[in-house]
């Protein structure tokens, strides 16, 4: 600690406002700066709260699953999952196999998606202005599989209640074979050029630790808790879905620290490889829809589905009344809770070291306000 | 409006009855961990709905946390729910080790809800409580900085609630 | 002989070697007519010389100016949801914005348009008016995606401006949730256009 004893110092307030280029988004941190060390982090939301939640209470069942394409925008395919598991879940519905084994491969592929824009995004904090290159060249692929599937590069709108909106194309075999090729290249080159890079483990390594107890008492979940060392994936622990019929394994980190949390992502997409080539294997022919009504009715009761997203556990509480439209519909938003952490995590940290920690913690606004 | 199934007593459903005698085991561990307070325990599609009173928030949900048997150390969620005679205040909590979810329900004073803030016992639940008051107004006691979150300073109105005008919206 | 000192002296080789060009000038002393072919190391005539112009272009200021503006847009970069993500898409490597002279640049005090990519929330229309006030002129800005046009899928919400025009004049729409990449770089484009046409008009 600085010689306080001579000098008359006051702390600065140092605002990262909402238009910043490295907050991720509309976010807003005032930070309470003493020299370059960080004292006191107050973060500010609410910059993009469109009110998702009250909206889709005037919506019928088939509109909503718009509105969760756009809530994490990053992960459009899980998050359309978790609604559609949650109304499927209180009507007891039971999804053919062909639309179990397509969602999860069209989830698995979202994942790696996200990861390679959080690995592209992780560089340009540190300062390096490659990553992001590599990062989008490799979404630009996967973007133009999506395409083809669902006819559009982002808000897909293709689960529906049931199952999915059509059939693959009849093409998608060869392409998604090419495009797994180009994923395993892509992330081997972007792993080199990274993660083990002198200057970005001197900016990375032993820089916001958060031990595995402060982290679950926070309500950490998804690579972040992973990094901590705490083995927790709901596809492994609680499986939804056909997660169990895969074989793959759970990056765990040691200590939590920034380094930590992006590798267990780099990791990850490995890890997300595997799956989709099972599910390759073992995807069988037949119907891609059950057999539901169109305009959805479940019947009165309250239910909780969560999955496993790039970033946590997504959760959705839906209270329905038996009427066509939900009455209550609570999102639980894996980024709201990890961004709670951050003022811990940002304890004894250098003004550039706070970027490193936001960015590794890998938040999106669209879910953090909904 | 909740509709409560005890699917203890009946077994002529095929789809719970594998889960049955593990939900049934779990359902009678809770009642006598929580035999001194007055709750009603359901089970529904597979989950564990518990209904509490407001009083014996603080003192379940710290058993609940601490208890080898249900070890619940994770906060997933805090919901609150408008019905018609009602507020409630819905809780989430899941046990990373043992892989278990419980639901607690406990309903508030429609005119003036109040409840108190278990903030001492996750860190996790302190944004939800925001939240919550931002959107609904439920003031939770002991919570040290209940600031609007979500809405801007000079909003008036409670959103969540069900009689805020829901097409009365201004373009600017 | 006075020597003309515009023309070049011949170039001879120091060895005899055969070589596709010859390098042996010609007797044809008009050198400002022949072949770079035959004369040896002269620069070939340009098209302006050739058409006969006198080398200079005369412009108006406004339309050299608009023409300057135009060849390097600097936006601001100003991503709020889920645009935001096509916005970067459109300046990586697969659909280059670079190579029309278009930069993202972080702060408001050097950039010319704003690209406001995303939903605009009430709480966030003191911060955009401040950051457009805080551009210095000339500005523009393009409005790209539906909930910065008219609100969006968002369009009944509580806490949505429906519309950035409500709070900045908009030069350029650019529909889409999200637009392509293509669209973007077509609004781009036009604004360029309207630059251009602004500055024929008005100049």
């Amino acid at each position: 600690m600085t010689n306080q004893q001579s000098l008359n110092s006051v702390d600065m307030l140092l605002n990262m406002g909402p238009q910043h280029p490295s907050t991720h988004g509309v976010f807003r941190m005032v930070l309470q700066i003493d020299g370059e060390r960080v004292i006191d982090v107050d973060p500010y939301i609410g910059y993009l709260h469109r009110g998702s939640e009250k909206l889709s209470e005037g919506e019928q069942y088939a509109q909503i699953v718009t509105l969760f394409d756009r809530l994490d925008y990053l992960a459009n395919f899980n998050n359309e999952l978790v609604f559609c598991m949650a109304v499927e879940k209180l009507m007891e519905v039971e999804i053919p196999e062909r639309a179990e084994y397509i969602r999860v491969i069209l989830c698995e592929l979202n994942r790696i998606a996200s990861h390679f824009l959080f690995y592209g995004t992780m560089g340009m904090d540190a300062g390096a202005s490659t990553p992001i290159l590599y990062g989008f060249r490799d979404r630009e692929k996967i973007q133009s599989v999506f395409e083809s599937v669902s006819g559009a590069r982002m808000m897909h709108n293709y689960f529906r209640i049931g199952g999915v909106k059509e059939d693959l194309p009849t093409d998608f075999f060869e392409k998604i074979y090419w495009l797994i090729d180009e994923i395993k290249k892509g992330v081997d080159q972007a792993d080199s050029l990274l993660s083990f890079n002198e200057i970005f483990l001197n900016r990375t390594r032993n820089i916001g630790l958060i031990n595995a107890e402060d982290a679950i008492d926070y309500g950490l979940t998804g690579p972040n808790l992973r990094a901590s060392g705490v083995s927790y994936d709901l596809r492994k622990n609680d499986p939804y879905s056909i997660y169990e019929r895969f074989d793959f394994d759970i990056p765990v980190g040691d200590r939590g620290d920034v380094w930590d949390r992006y590798f267990v992502r780099v990791q990850e997409i490995r890890e997300s490889v595997k799956i989709i080539e099972q599910a390759l294997k073992q995807i069988p022919d037949g119907e891609i829809t059950a057999n539901v009504r169109r305009i959805a009715r479940p019947p009165e009761g309250d239910i909780f589905a969560h999955a496993e997203n790039p970033r946590g556990d997504f959760g959705v509480y839906l209270v329905s009344d038996g009427s066509d439209k939900p009455y209550r519909l609570k999102i639980r938003p894996p980024s709201f809770c990890n961004l709670m952490a951050l003022r811990h995590m940002m304890r004894n940290a250098y003004v550039s070291d706070a970027v490193m920690i936001l960015g590794s913690i890998d938040i999106v606004l669209g879910e953090v306000d909904r | 409006m909740a509709e409560e199934e005890t699917t203890e007593s009946i077994s002529e459903e095929e789809v719970s009855e594998d889960l049955d005698p593990i939900l049934a085991e779990r359902i009678s561990i809770l009642e006598n961990i929580l035999s001194t307070y007055d709750i009603s325990i359901s089970s529904f599609l597979g989950e564990i709905n518990i209904h509490i009173q407001k009083i014996d928030l603080l003192d379940i949900l710290t058993i609940l946390k601490n208890s080898p048997e249900t070890l619940c150390n994770l906060f997933l969620c805090l919901s609150i729910v408008d019905y018609e005679d009602r507020f409630e205040a819905v809780y989430h909590l899941q046990s990373t080790t043992l892989n278990h979810r419980y639901v607690i329900k406990s309903s508030l004073d429609k005119d003036k809800p109040l409840i108190s803030s278990c903030i001492g016992i996750w860190k996790g639940c302190d944004w939800y409580e925001r939240e919550g008051h931002d959107l609904f107004g439920v003031v939770f006691e002991g919570h040290p900085n209940l600031s609007p979150l979500l809405l801007y300073e000079e909003f008036e109105g409670y959103p969540g609630r069900k009689d805020f005008p829901f097409n009365d919206y201004k373009e600017w | 002989m006075e020597i003309n000192r515009m023309k070049p002296e011949p170039w001879t080789p120091k060895r005899d070697h055969k070589l596709s060009i010859p390098l042996i000038p010609t007797s044809n002393d008009n050198w400002e007519t022949s072949d770079s072919l035959s004369s040896g190391n002269v620069p070939a005539q340009s098209l302006l010389q050739k058409s006969g112009a006198p080398g200079v272009i005369t412009a108006k200021i406004d339309q050299l100016l608009a023409l300057a503006r135009t060849s390097s847009l600097w936006p601001l970069t100003f991503g709020l949801a889920c645009c935001a993500i096509e916005m970067m898409s459109t300046y990586m490597g697969h659909h280059d914005l670079d190579r029309f002279g278009v930069t993202p640049w972080p702060s408001p005090r050097q950039a010319d348009v704003m690209i406001v990519a995303g939903t605009v929330v009430k709480k966030m229309a003191k911060p955009i008016q401040l950051l457009y006030e805080q551009m210095p002129e000339p500005k523009w800005v393009i409005a790209m995606g539906s909930c910065a046009t008219n609100g969006g899928p968002y369009y009944r919400s509580y806490s949505v401006v429906m519309g950035v025009d409500h709070i900045i004049p908009v030069d350029v729409y650019v529909p889409g949730c999200p637009p392509r990449p293509e669209a973007l770089m077509e609004g781009i484009l036009r604004l360029q256009e309207k630059i251009k046409q602004d500055a024929r008009k008005n100049g």
